[in-house]
């Protein structure tokens, strides 16, 4: 490990001023930043502390909306009952991702920045190919072992997988992520490699998350998270879900309808064109099955991944059918 | 007190401490608390760490080795190359075999696996030493890798005719029977996982070398690490306290030991060595990758006619590794017509190695699917084409079974499990989204056995303490020892005190293959037998004893007391006794070898395995037995396949401890449903590497993916298998889980997955 050094942030503008240092990386909870710089990832300059900021961790939620402080621990989020009420997606993304002891350490915040688990990505000594790593390197994704990896938001350059889940549910209720001076829909802080895999977040030196807000809806209320993966916890999606659903008076007609994937694109993916076919119309078990098809427009495989491409219409169509029974 | 006296102790016996009863572990509270220090957590004055660099290719030649940069590194005492590490000597294998090469190179320059050992750095700190790693420049002259079974240049591979097994015209008889399967199965490279990584501390004195390592087998690593370094084995020293899971990959002094052991006598400082955990996917072999194909010939009855078999694994290109294919095909089934036959591929990987029931596991993969197949051709329930072909003695050795409840095992596991109450045909058994299915497998494993030796010491305040180089790495050692030791002493067991994991005490020979148990039960019970005669004797004869002029012929001892038969005289704890006749210990060497045994034969028996007893020696075969039933939940959307239940009933004996068995049992069971779901070894085919070398890639299953597990233990005293009727513990229950699956599965869906493991991209 090479040496670095630290410096503990006690203020918002003390981590910013930090943060437009060349080489600086922010230290929340540590669960990635860690983890990538033990594989030979992430060799930080200097570490900004900023786990000490205080009234970055509040949770503020109400039927209106959340505000949730971007050094708020998953653990918490997840068990916060207004969360849980209003917007169920966000705390079970949140309590089906990592396992008990991450989510007591890392923070929201964090939890926007986690980075692929591309195995390529992770292993510079292996594999020095990595447009993410070294931007014109090549993707030593491409060619080699496949199964993880995203069939949607794909380019030449990359197609590591986005693996988190708490930003799925993020992206389909509209939040909008605070970066001070400016804020962003979360959908647009993510950014599809295209030629330029290594830009993975617009986010700008001297730029720090202080809080995501996700506006209140009927949908939000009305919503799951569903998340398929090999063993049943602990591990990152093969695909998964975030669906709310509203509607109408007749109880069987859909008015509002959010869908977004994980576990199958490059960043947290809006799939509107399932949302637009379906609203609307009746909530049917056909219409819902052939409707989720259309979220895979566009897809591309490599071989060993192109289960995703079967798999992830069936889990949106299961998390609809599971909210339709919940009426 | 005789063996018989023993086991109607222990079957009358509720008292927890006896043989058979449910103590609880004694290291328990130590590991809980974090008072148990393993092998290479001790502290040594002027420490240094090593940290390797693994090759980048898979096959070719190391042309240069640039180490400027790294030498110069802050902290960094000395980098090691194929060019400048000392020179050692070959070592024996672990049959006593004499080695191929005169010398050993550690660090390699011909490469033959992505990740073997070019390098090593050695600095002050370990954080320096992985810098300065990181530093070392190598370049390669890059050859074509044969990467895996299915490579192209792979070939048929070099048959193994030590494996050949053939009785009566297989070919012929399965060719004319009515009802005919034939069908391919294939298990991936598999690793061993646990949860403590291989490493070590070396540290020389002199000549004399000591050694605190992780190790199933101190006395063979002992005996290693002494011809590697043409210095006595009386020299060397291997400390291996606690063991964090081994699972068959800690039995030998590996690579990265010798780097270890050479830069600690390069430098005359003491060096740790602790493998990152993509080196523990790299330096060691985990299970071999195989394919069988099963052929099986029966009557409409379902009787079966013959079984063909065929089998191959890979091994490396620079070791040899057999993983025995047809142990089971052989003798699950009674059929008049076999054949088996195995050949081995070589491939570009490190050599593979012993991960639980080598051999019996994927074997039973084979034909415990084959048979499942058998009876879904034939319209018979899975468990009655079992018992239709029962085998009532081995079929291969043409010998009794010395014990084979396995009848039992099916009826009690059925029993238990509701097995009658199951609808035949596969789809039919579902929860809303999910395909419910249920499937049974048998498994088994050889009784393993060896001679063992142990001593006993009593101490004068009347404790005891038990000394072994045998070991314990969870699975329950130094409990069993104090319940054997307290039981034939007559002592309370919290009165005896046993230690393990070092090799300066009574050797052991090597702990797998499920032996422990059995040797050292047996050699412990005659030392303490010794011991007992010997504080008896005094108590009878010695002029001070309080008992001298009792005039009995005998004395008892119970609960740490000592008295006449009928109690009649005087009754002094064992350290009043010790007390009045002026002795400070008594102590006693007790082992199971022959008399006539020389110290040639005996140091072959502890450092090699060249003298185990085979388990069909004499008038009788000696297996374990096993029956699982499993539940599956499959969804039929995602194809995701979750184990709902699991009853198991198994024949391992008598049992020495029933709480510290069925927690074996059920660490198989566990692993099992890991292999069937969950476990592989992924090898980007062009470059021949592990991309998945790390726990957050390489599945295994957690808590949420076990079920309530249920075992039930059907086995009796087998007086042909040890000396205390005991059978094997912790290779068996693994042996037949994944075909338990598989069959589940295909009850569940329909499906047939013959290539572990059952992933969802397999049934979607």
């Amino acid at each position: 490990m090479r040496d670095f050094s630290y410096f503990r942030a006690d203020n918002i503008e003390a981590a910013r001023n930090a943060a437009a240092l060349p080489g600086a990386m922010l230290l929340a909870g540590g669960t990635t930043l860690v983890d990538l710089a033990k594989c030979g990832v992430a060799e930080p300059a200097t570490v900004i502390d900023i786990s000490h900021i205080e009234g970055l961790n509040a949770i503020d939620a109400s039927a209106d909306r959340a505000l949730i402080g971007a050094l708020a621990k998953m653990s918490h989020v997840a068990d916060n009952a207004e969360v849980k009420s209003f917007f169920p997606a966000v705390s079970e993304a949140l309590w089906q991702a990592a396992s008990a002891q991450l989510r007591n350490m890392a923070t929201i915040g964090g939890n926007l920045m986690q980075r692929t688990r591309c195995p390529y990505f992770r292993d510079p000594a292996n594999f020095p190919a990595c447009n993410k790593r070294e931007p014109g390197s090549g993707c030593s994704a491409i060619g080699g072992v496949t199964r993880g990896h995203a069939v949607l938001g794909v380019s030449e350059a990359c197609i590591a997988t986005y693996p988190g889940d708490l930003a799925v549910a993020l992206v389909a209720f509209d939040a909008e992520v605070d970066l001070g001076e400016r804020k962003l829909k979360v959908e647009d802080f993510f950014l599809a490699p295209g030629a330029t895999a290594e830009q993975e977040h617009d986010i700008r030196p001297g730029e720090v998350i202080t809080a995501i807000e996700i506006p209140g809806s009927a949908a939000a209320r009305r919503s799951t998270y569903m998340k398929v993966r090999d063993r049943q916890s602990y591990e990152f999606a093969a695909a998964s879900a975030a669906v709310g659903l509203e509607l109408e008076g007749d109880g069987r007609t859909i008015r509002d309808i959010r869908v977004a994937l994980g576990g199958v694109a490059t960043k947290p993916w809006r799939a509107r064109a399932v949302e637009d076919a379906l609203k609307g119309k009746a909530l049917d078990e056909a219409t819902i099955r052939e409707a989720s098809e259309l979220a895979m427009e566009g897809a591309v495989d490599h071989g060993a991944n192109h289960y995703k491409i079967a798999l992830a219409p069936r889990v949106i169509a299961r998390a609809i059918l599971k909210l339709g029974e919940t009426a | 007190m005789t063996v018989h006296d023993m086991k109607h102790a222990a079957s009358d016996s509720a008292r927890l401490e006896a043989v058979g009863g449910r103590l609880s572990r004694v290291d328990g509270p130590a590991k809980i608390t974090g008072a148990a220090k393993y092998a290479f957590e001790q502290q040594l004055e002027g420490l240094t760490h090593a940290v390797l660099v693994g090759a980048t290719i898979a096959a070719g030649k190391v042309t240069a080795i640039d180490a400027r940069a790294a030498e110069t590194a802050p902290g960094v005492l000395a980098v090691l190359t194929p060019y400048t590490i000392m020179e050692l000597r070959g070592a024996s294998d672990w049959l006593g075999n004499p080695p191929s090469q005169p010398t050993y190179a550690p660090l390699v320059r011909e490469v033959t696996f992505s990740g073997q050992h070019v390098a090593a750095v050695v600095a002050e700190t370990f954080e320096q030493a992985v810098a300065a790693a990181a530093l070392v420049k190598v370049w390669y002259d890059e050859t074509p890798a044969i990467v895996d079974l299915s490579d192209g240049k792979a070939g048929d591979g070099i048959p193994i005719d030590a494996m050949t097994k053939e009785w009566g015209d297989a070919e012929a008889a399965f060719a004319e029977a009515p009802v005919r399967i034939c069908a391919a199965y294939n298990t991936p490279r598999e690793f061993q996982a646990a949860m403590e990584p291989h490493g070590l501390i070396a540290r020389w004195e002199g000549d004399e070398l000591t050694i605190w390592e992780p190790s199933q087998w101190l006395d063979g690593m002992a005996r290693t690490y002494a011809e590697w370094f043409s210095i006595p084995f009386e020299n060397v020293r291997l400390v291996s306290p606690y063991i964090g899971g081994g699972f068959g990959s800690k039995a030998l002094a590996l690579a990265h030991s010798a780097v270890a052991a050479a830069a600690a006598k390069m430098l005359d400082r003491p060096v740790k060595l602790v493998l990152n955990r993509p080196q523990n996917f790299t330096s060691y072999g985990g299970r071999a990758a195989t394919r069988q194909t099963v052929a099986i010939g029966a009557e409409r009855d379902g009787k079966i006619q013959s079984i063909v078999h065929r089998g191959v694994n890979e091994t490396a290109v620079d070791g040899m590794w057999v993983e025995p294919l047809g142990s089971v095909t052989s003798i699950m089934y009674a059929t008049p017509n076999f054949s088996s036959k195995q050949n081995v591929v070589r491939v570009n990987t490190v050599v593979p190695g012993a991960k639980r029931a080598p051999g019996e596991n994927p074997s039973a993969f084979g034909i415990e699917c084959a048979i499942d197949e058998l009876a879904h051709e034939l319209g018979l329930d899975p468990l009655e084409i079992r018992l239709i072909n029962y085998a009532e003695r081995d079929p291969h050795a043409r010998k009794a079974w010395s014990t084979r409840q396995l009848r039992e095992a099916f009826a009690a596991g059925a029993e238990a499990f509701g097995w009658a109450k199951r609808s035949p045909a596969p789809r039919s058994m579902r929860d809303g989204h999910q395909f419910i299915g249920w499937g049974v497998a048998a498994g088994t494993y050889p009784v393993r056995r060896a001679h063992g030796e142990a001593v006993v010491k009593i101490l004068a305040d009347g404790s005891v303490v038990v000394e072994s180089s045998s070991i314990d790495m969870g699975q329950g050692t130094y409990t069993i020892l104090a319940q054997t030791a307290a039981e034939t002493l007559g002592v309370p067991v919290e009165n005896v005190t046993v230690k393990l994991g070092d090799s300066h005490f009574a050797r052991a020979g090597v702990t797998g293959g499920s032996r422990l148990a059995g040797v050292m039960t047996g050699a412990v019970h005659k030392a303490a037998g010794q011991a007992l005669d010997e504080l008896i004797g005094l108590a009878l004869s010695d002029p001070r004893s309080p008992f001298q002029k009792l005039q009995a012929n005998t004395l008892v001892v119970r609960d740490g007391r000592i008295a006449s038969p009928r109690g009649e005289g005087p009754d002094l704890s064992i350290g009043e006794l010790m007390s009045a006749v002026g002795r400070d210990h008594i102590e006693t060497k007790g082992d199971t070898l022959p008399a006539s045994t020389t110290p040639e034969e005996r140091y072959k028996n502890y450092t090699t395995v060249a003298m185990s007893i085979p388990h069909t020696e004499g008038d009788y075969s000696r297996y374990s037995w096993c029956a699982h039933f499993v539940e599956v939940r499959v969804d039929e959307d995602f194809g995701t396949v979750r184990v709902s239940r699991v009853v198991s009933a198994l024949d391992s004996g008598r049992l020495y401890n029933p709480k510290l068995a069925e927690s074996q049992w059920k660490g198989g069971i566990i692993m099992g449903i890991g292999q069937a779901l969950l476990e592989e070894g992924i090898v980007d085919r062009r470059h021949g590497r592990i991309v998945n070398g790390n726990f957050a890639d390489y599945m295994l299953p957690t808590n949420a993916d076990i079920p309530d597990i249920q075992t039930i233990s059907v086995g009796i005293p087998d007086p042909h298998s040890s000396a205390l009727g005991g059978k094997g513990v912790g290779e068996l229950a693994i042996v037949g889980i994944a075909p338990a699956i598989a069959n589940a599965v295909f009850h569940a869906t329909g499906k047939r997955v013959r290539d572990l493991p059952i992933t969802l991209e397999k049934l979607i």
